[in-house]
């Protein structure tokens, strides 16, 4: 054998080698990364499906005077149902209709309240405001207040998912 | 453009340097596939290492919830129940893999002078991985976990001499709970593989300084280690990935039920590379146990141990190894026939109850017990529990429970399933102690012969007897046997009385019977009404 024909099947062998290493590593870093990906970004699996919780009584709710109603709902926590206090502002907008906030501030999602004198939702955190109709008034909030879908029964509110605010 | 930048940072830091000098260590012309497992076994640990971080993002560490979360992890994530399948049968995966290259190391003699160090550090290693596989078993927290973890806290109990510390050291004195939870779960997480990763280190680091054993007589030119051993690393760490991999799709790793400190009946078994000590347990009895528990893998260990001060004979060709392969053989057939011996025994079924009040119907039944029906029915078990074919998936089939409690026990559990099944998804029942005691006593007696005919008897009936119970009728009447002779016996009393005589009766006993001492009982009428039925349908 020449050692021309040597290092040809030397270099051939060592190209193979390289092809073996990096081709395997590759397949196993995909068939590990691919699982982990999926396990770690998709969402668990089972969900609870919206119900309509009751918050309380809104017939003395009178227009204009926004109220903070407090209400327990049961939320899935990972592996846990939890039962824990919520908040929605109800606002009636008329005889037969309200609608409740979500308590949240559109901006970086610190709690606000009603101011009294200035008759708007203001947020203490960067002086977002928004008005009854949840539109922002001033402030950096991007959107109105997101509401709860609502239903009434009688005079007894319920509230079901969250619907966002429009963009501002 | 990526050569600027790698010699940049090769130059500040070295790294190229460091990872081409790795690569290109040499080696001698004799390595080649008998000396793979090394590096496979370094992978399984990362592997390890990788799954279980993983688990730990939605793993929560404490008894009861452990549980929990890891059905989570299985049930409703993606991916989850693979991932947990990696991580299980890595374990065992890494088991096999250790022994491969210890045995290798063996049979060829590679950790004879100068290299006893770099094998000493193995077996700490071996231990690391041994304690990684006995502190995992008990975070599922099922009933294999904890009644498996209680016989190896209870073997180190019995150490001679350290046996009191060391069960202070794991908090075992009460059983197993919360602090001996968190303590292997530190062990399995931090202490061991911080040990790991720093021994693996040196382990290598001596293979380097000392170099790969070469076969005797081996003095071709050296040759690289890369690409051509890196090459059979990578493809034998494959094969054991693509092993892995089917294990943990195709067998389901296992997650018993929720572990329960109270069911006595759980035979435990050890993971597989610990059946062999399990069944040499059964050889020493008595006194004699410690020999199978400490003396003997003890003196196992020490020898491994001070093997390269035991064999201090000159390297040897393989074929010129006959003692050793002889010696392997021995271990190895010992370590086999003992793990055989203990999958062949399978292990007595629980202890089986029943019979006693077998076809027993509703209507022989104390008032207590029928009371217990009533409440089993107004607190609505069947909601979450079987009985039988009827009934709930929630909770377990009470046909089908592990063992027999007492009425106490039940009681103790009705009141806080918390305290006493960490985890439990049932609700404590909320009612007045004695009405506890009947239910539980409903409960004790139901069994696959009498469940159908029990639960047949009619709704208002079970109602009677509760209230029959409240007003503790039994404390003058007998009824089916139970009770007191004060009163007349009331089974029968339906074919000798009309239902518009007893429910009159109730109210007004003298009226109806002149000279009775029976108190008036003013009931609300539905009461009454059920009373009566069961008074009526008394045999």
């Amino acid at each position: 054998m020449s050692s021309q024909t040597e290092i040809q099947e030397q270099s051939s062998r060592r190209r193979f080698y390289l092809a073996g290493i990096y081709g395997l590593w590759a397949l196993m870093g995909a068939a590990l990364s691919l699982p982990a990906a999926v396990y770690l970004l998709l969402p668990p699996s089972v969900s609870r499906k919206e119900e309509w919780i009751e918050v309380g009584d809104i017939g003395s709710l009178a227009p204009g005077q926004p109220e903070e109603m407090t209400f327990q709902r049961v939320r899935k926590d990972g592996w846990k149902l939890i039962t824990e206090k919520a908040t929605a502002w109800v606002t009636r907008v008329s005889e037969k209709e309200v609608v409740a906030y979500t308590p949240m501030c559109t901006h970086l999602g610190c709690a606000y309240h009603w101011d009294e004198k200035n008759k708007h939702f203001l947020c203490p955190c960067h002086t977002s405001a928004f008005g009854l109709d949840g539109k922002v008034l001033m402030g950096p909030a991007p959107r109105a207040l997101d509401r709860y879908l609502v239903k009434i029964d009688g005079s007894k509110l319920f509230v079901g998912g969250v619907k966002q605010g429009d963009e501002a | 453009m990526v050569r600027i930048i790698l010699d940049w940072l090769d130059h500040r830091t070295g790294l190229e340097t460091a990872v081409k000098d790795f690569m290109l260590e040499e080696i001698p012309a004799s390595s080649g596939w008998p000396q793979v497992f090394g590096s496979m076994a370094m992978f399984f640990f990362m592997l390890q290492a990788v799954t279980g971080l993983l688990l730990s993002f939605n793993y929560a560490p404490t008894p009861g919830e452990a549980y929990n979360s890891l059905q989570f992890i299985m049930n409703e994530l993606t991916g989850g129940r693979f991932i947990r399948g990696l991580h299980h049968w890595g374990a065992s995966m890494m088991i096999v893999v250790v022994a491969l290259h210890m045995a290798q190391v063996f049979l060829w003699g590679a950790y004879k002078k100068p290299r006893e160090a770099t094998w000493m550090v193995g077996v700490v290693l071996l231990l690391i991985t041994l304690g990684f596989g006995l502190t995992g078993y008990l975070l599922p927290w099922d009933n294999r976990a904890y009644w498996g973890t209680v016989v190896a806290t209870q073997i180190a109990a019995k150490s001679p001499g350290i046996g009191d510390y060391l069960t202070r050291l794991l908090a075992s004195a009460d059983g197993i709970g919360v602090v001996t939870f968190a303590r292997f779960y530190a062990m399995h997480v931090m202490l061991l593989p911080a040990a790991m990763v720093g021994l693996m280190m040196l382990h290598v680091i001596l293979v380097r300084r000392h170099g790969v054993a070469p076969a005797p007589g081996d003095t071709l030119p050296k040759k690289k280690f890369y690409p051509g051993q890196v090459f059979k690393d990578t493809v034998a760490i494959f094969v054991g990935f693509c092993i892995l991999m089917a294990l943990a799709i195709t067998m389901h790793a296992p997650l018993e039920k929720l572990a329960d400190p109270t069911d006595i009946s759980y035979i435990p078994r050890p993971e597989w590379y610990f059946l062999w000590l399990f069944q040499m347990l059964k050889l020493f009895e008595g006194p004699m146990e410690v020999v199978g528990t400490h003396i003997i893998p003890g003196l196992a260990v020490g020898l491994l141990m001070l093997l390269p001060f035991v064999d201090r004979g000159k390297v040897a060709r393989l074929a010129d190894r006959k003692l050793a392969f002889a010696a392997l053989l021995l271990v190895a057939t010992a370590l086999g026939g003992l793990t055989t011996a203990a999958l062949n025994s399978a292990p007595p079924s629980a202890v089986s109850h029943g019979g006693e009040t077998a076809g027993a119907a509703w209507q022989t039944l104390p008032p207590s017990e029928l009371a217990g029906l009533g409440h089993f029915r107004k607190q609505n078990c069947l909601a979450c529990h079987a009985v039988g074919a009827q009934g709930g998936k929630l909770g377990p089939d009470l046909l089908q429970l592990p063992q027999k409690r007492t009425i106490g026990e039940l009681v103790a559990f009705f009141k806080n399933p918390q305290q006493l099944r960490p985890g439990t998804n049932m609700p404590p029942v909320t009612i007045p102690g004695p009405q506890l005691n009947d239910l539980a006593a409903f409960v004790v007696i139901l069994d696959a012969g009498n469940a159908q005919g029990l639960l047949a008897a009619p709704k208002t009936v079970a109602e009677g007897a509760v209230v029959y119970q409240n007003n503790r009728c039994n404390m003058c009447h007998i009824a089916n046997g139970n009770g007191s002779k004060l009163g007349p016996p009331l089974n029968g009393v339906g074919k000798k009385r009309a239902r518009q005589w007893l429910l009159e009766h109730f109210v007004d006993p003298q009226k109806l019977s002149p000279g009775s001492t029976m108190p008036p009982y003013r009931l609300p009428e539905k009461d009454l009404a059920a009373l009566t039925d069961f008074l009526v349908a008394l045999p």
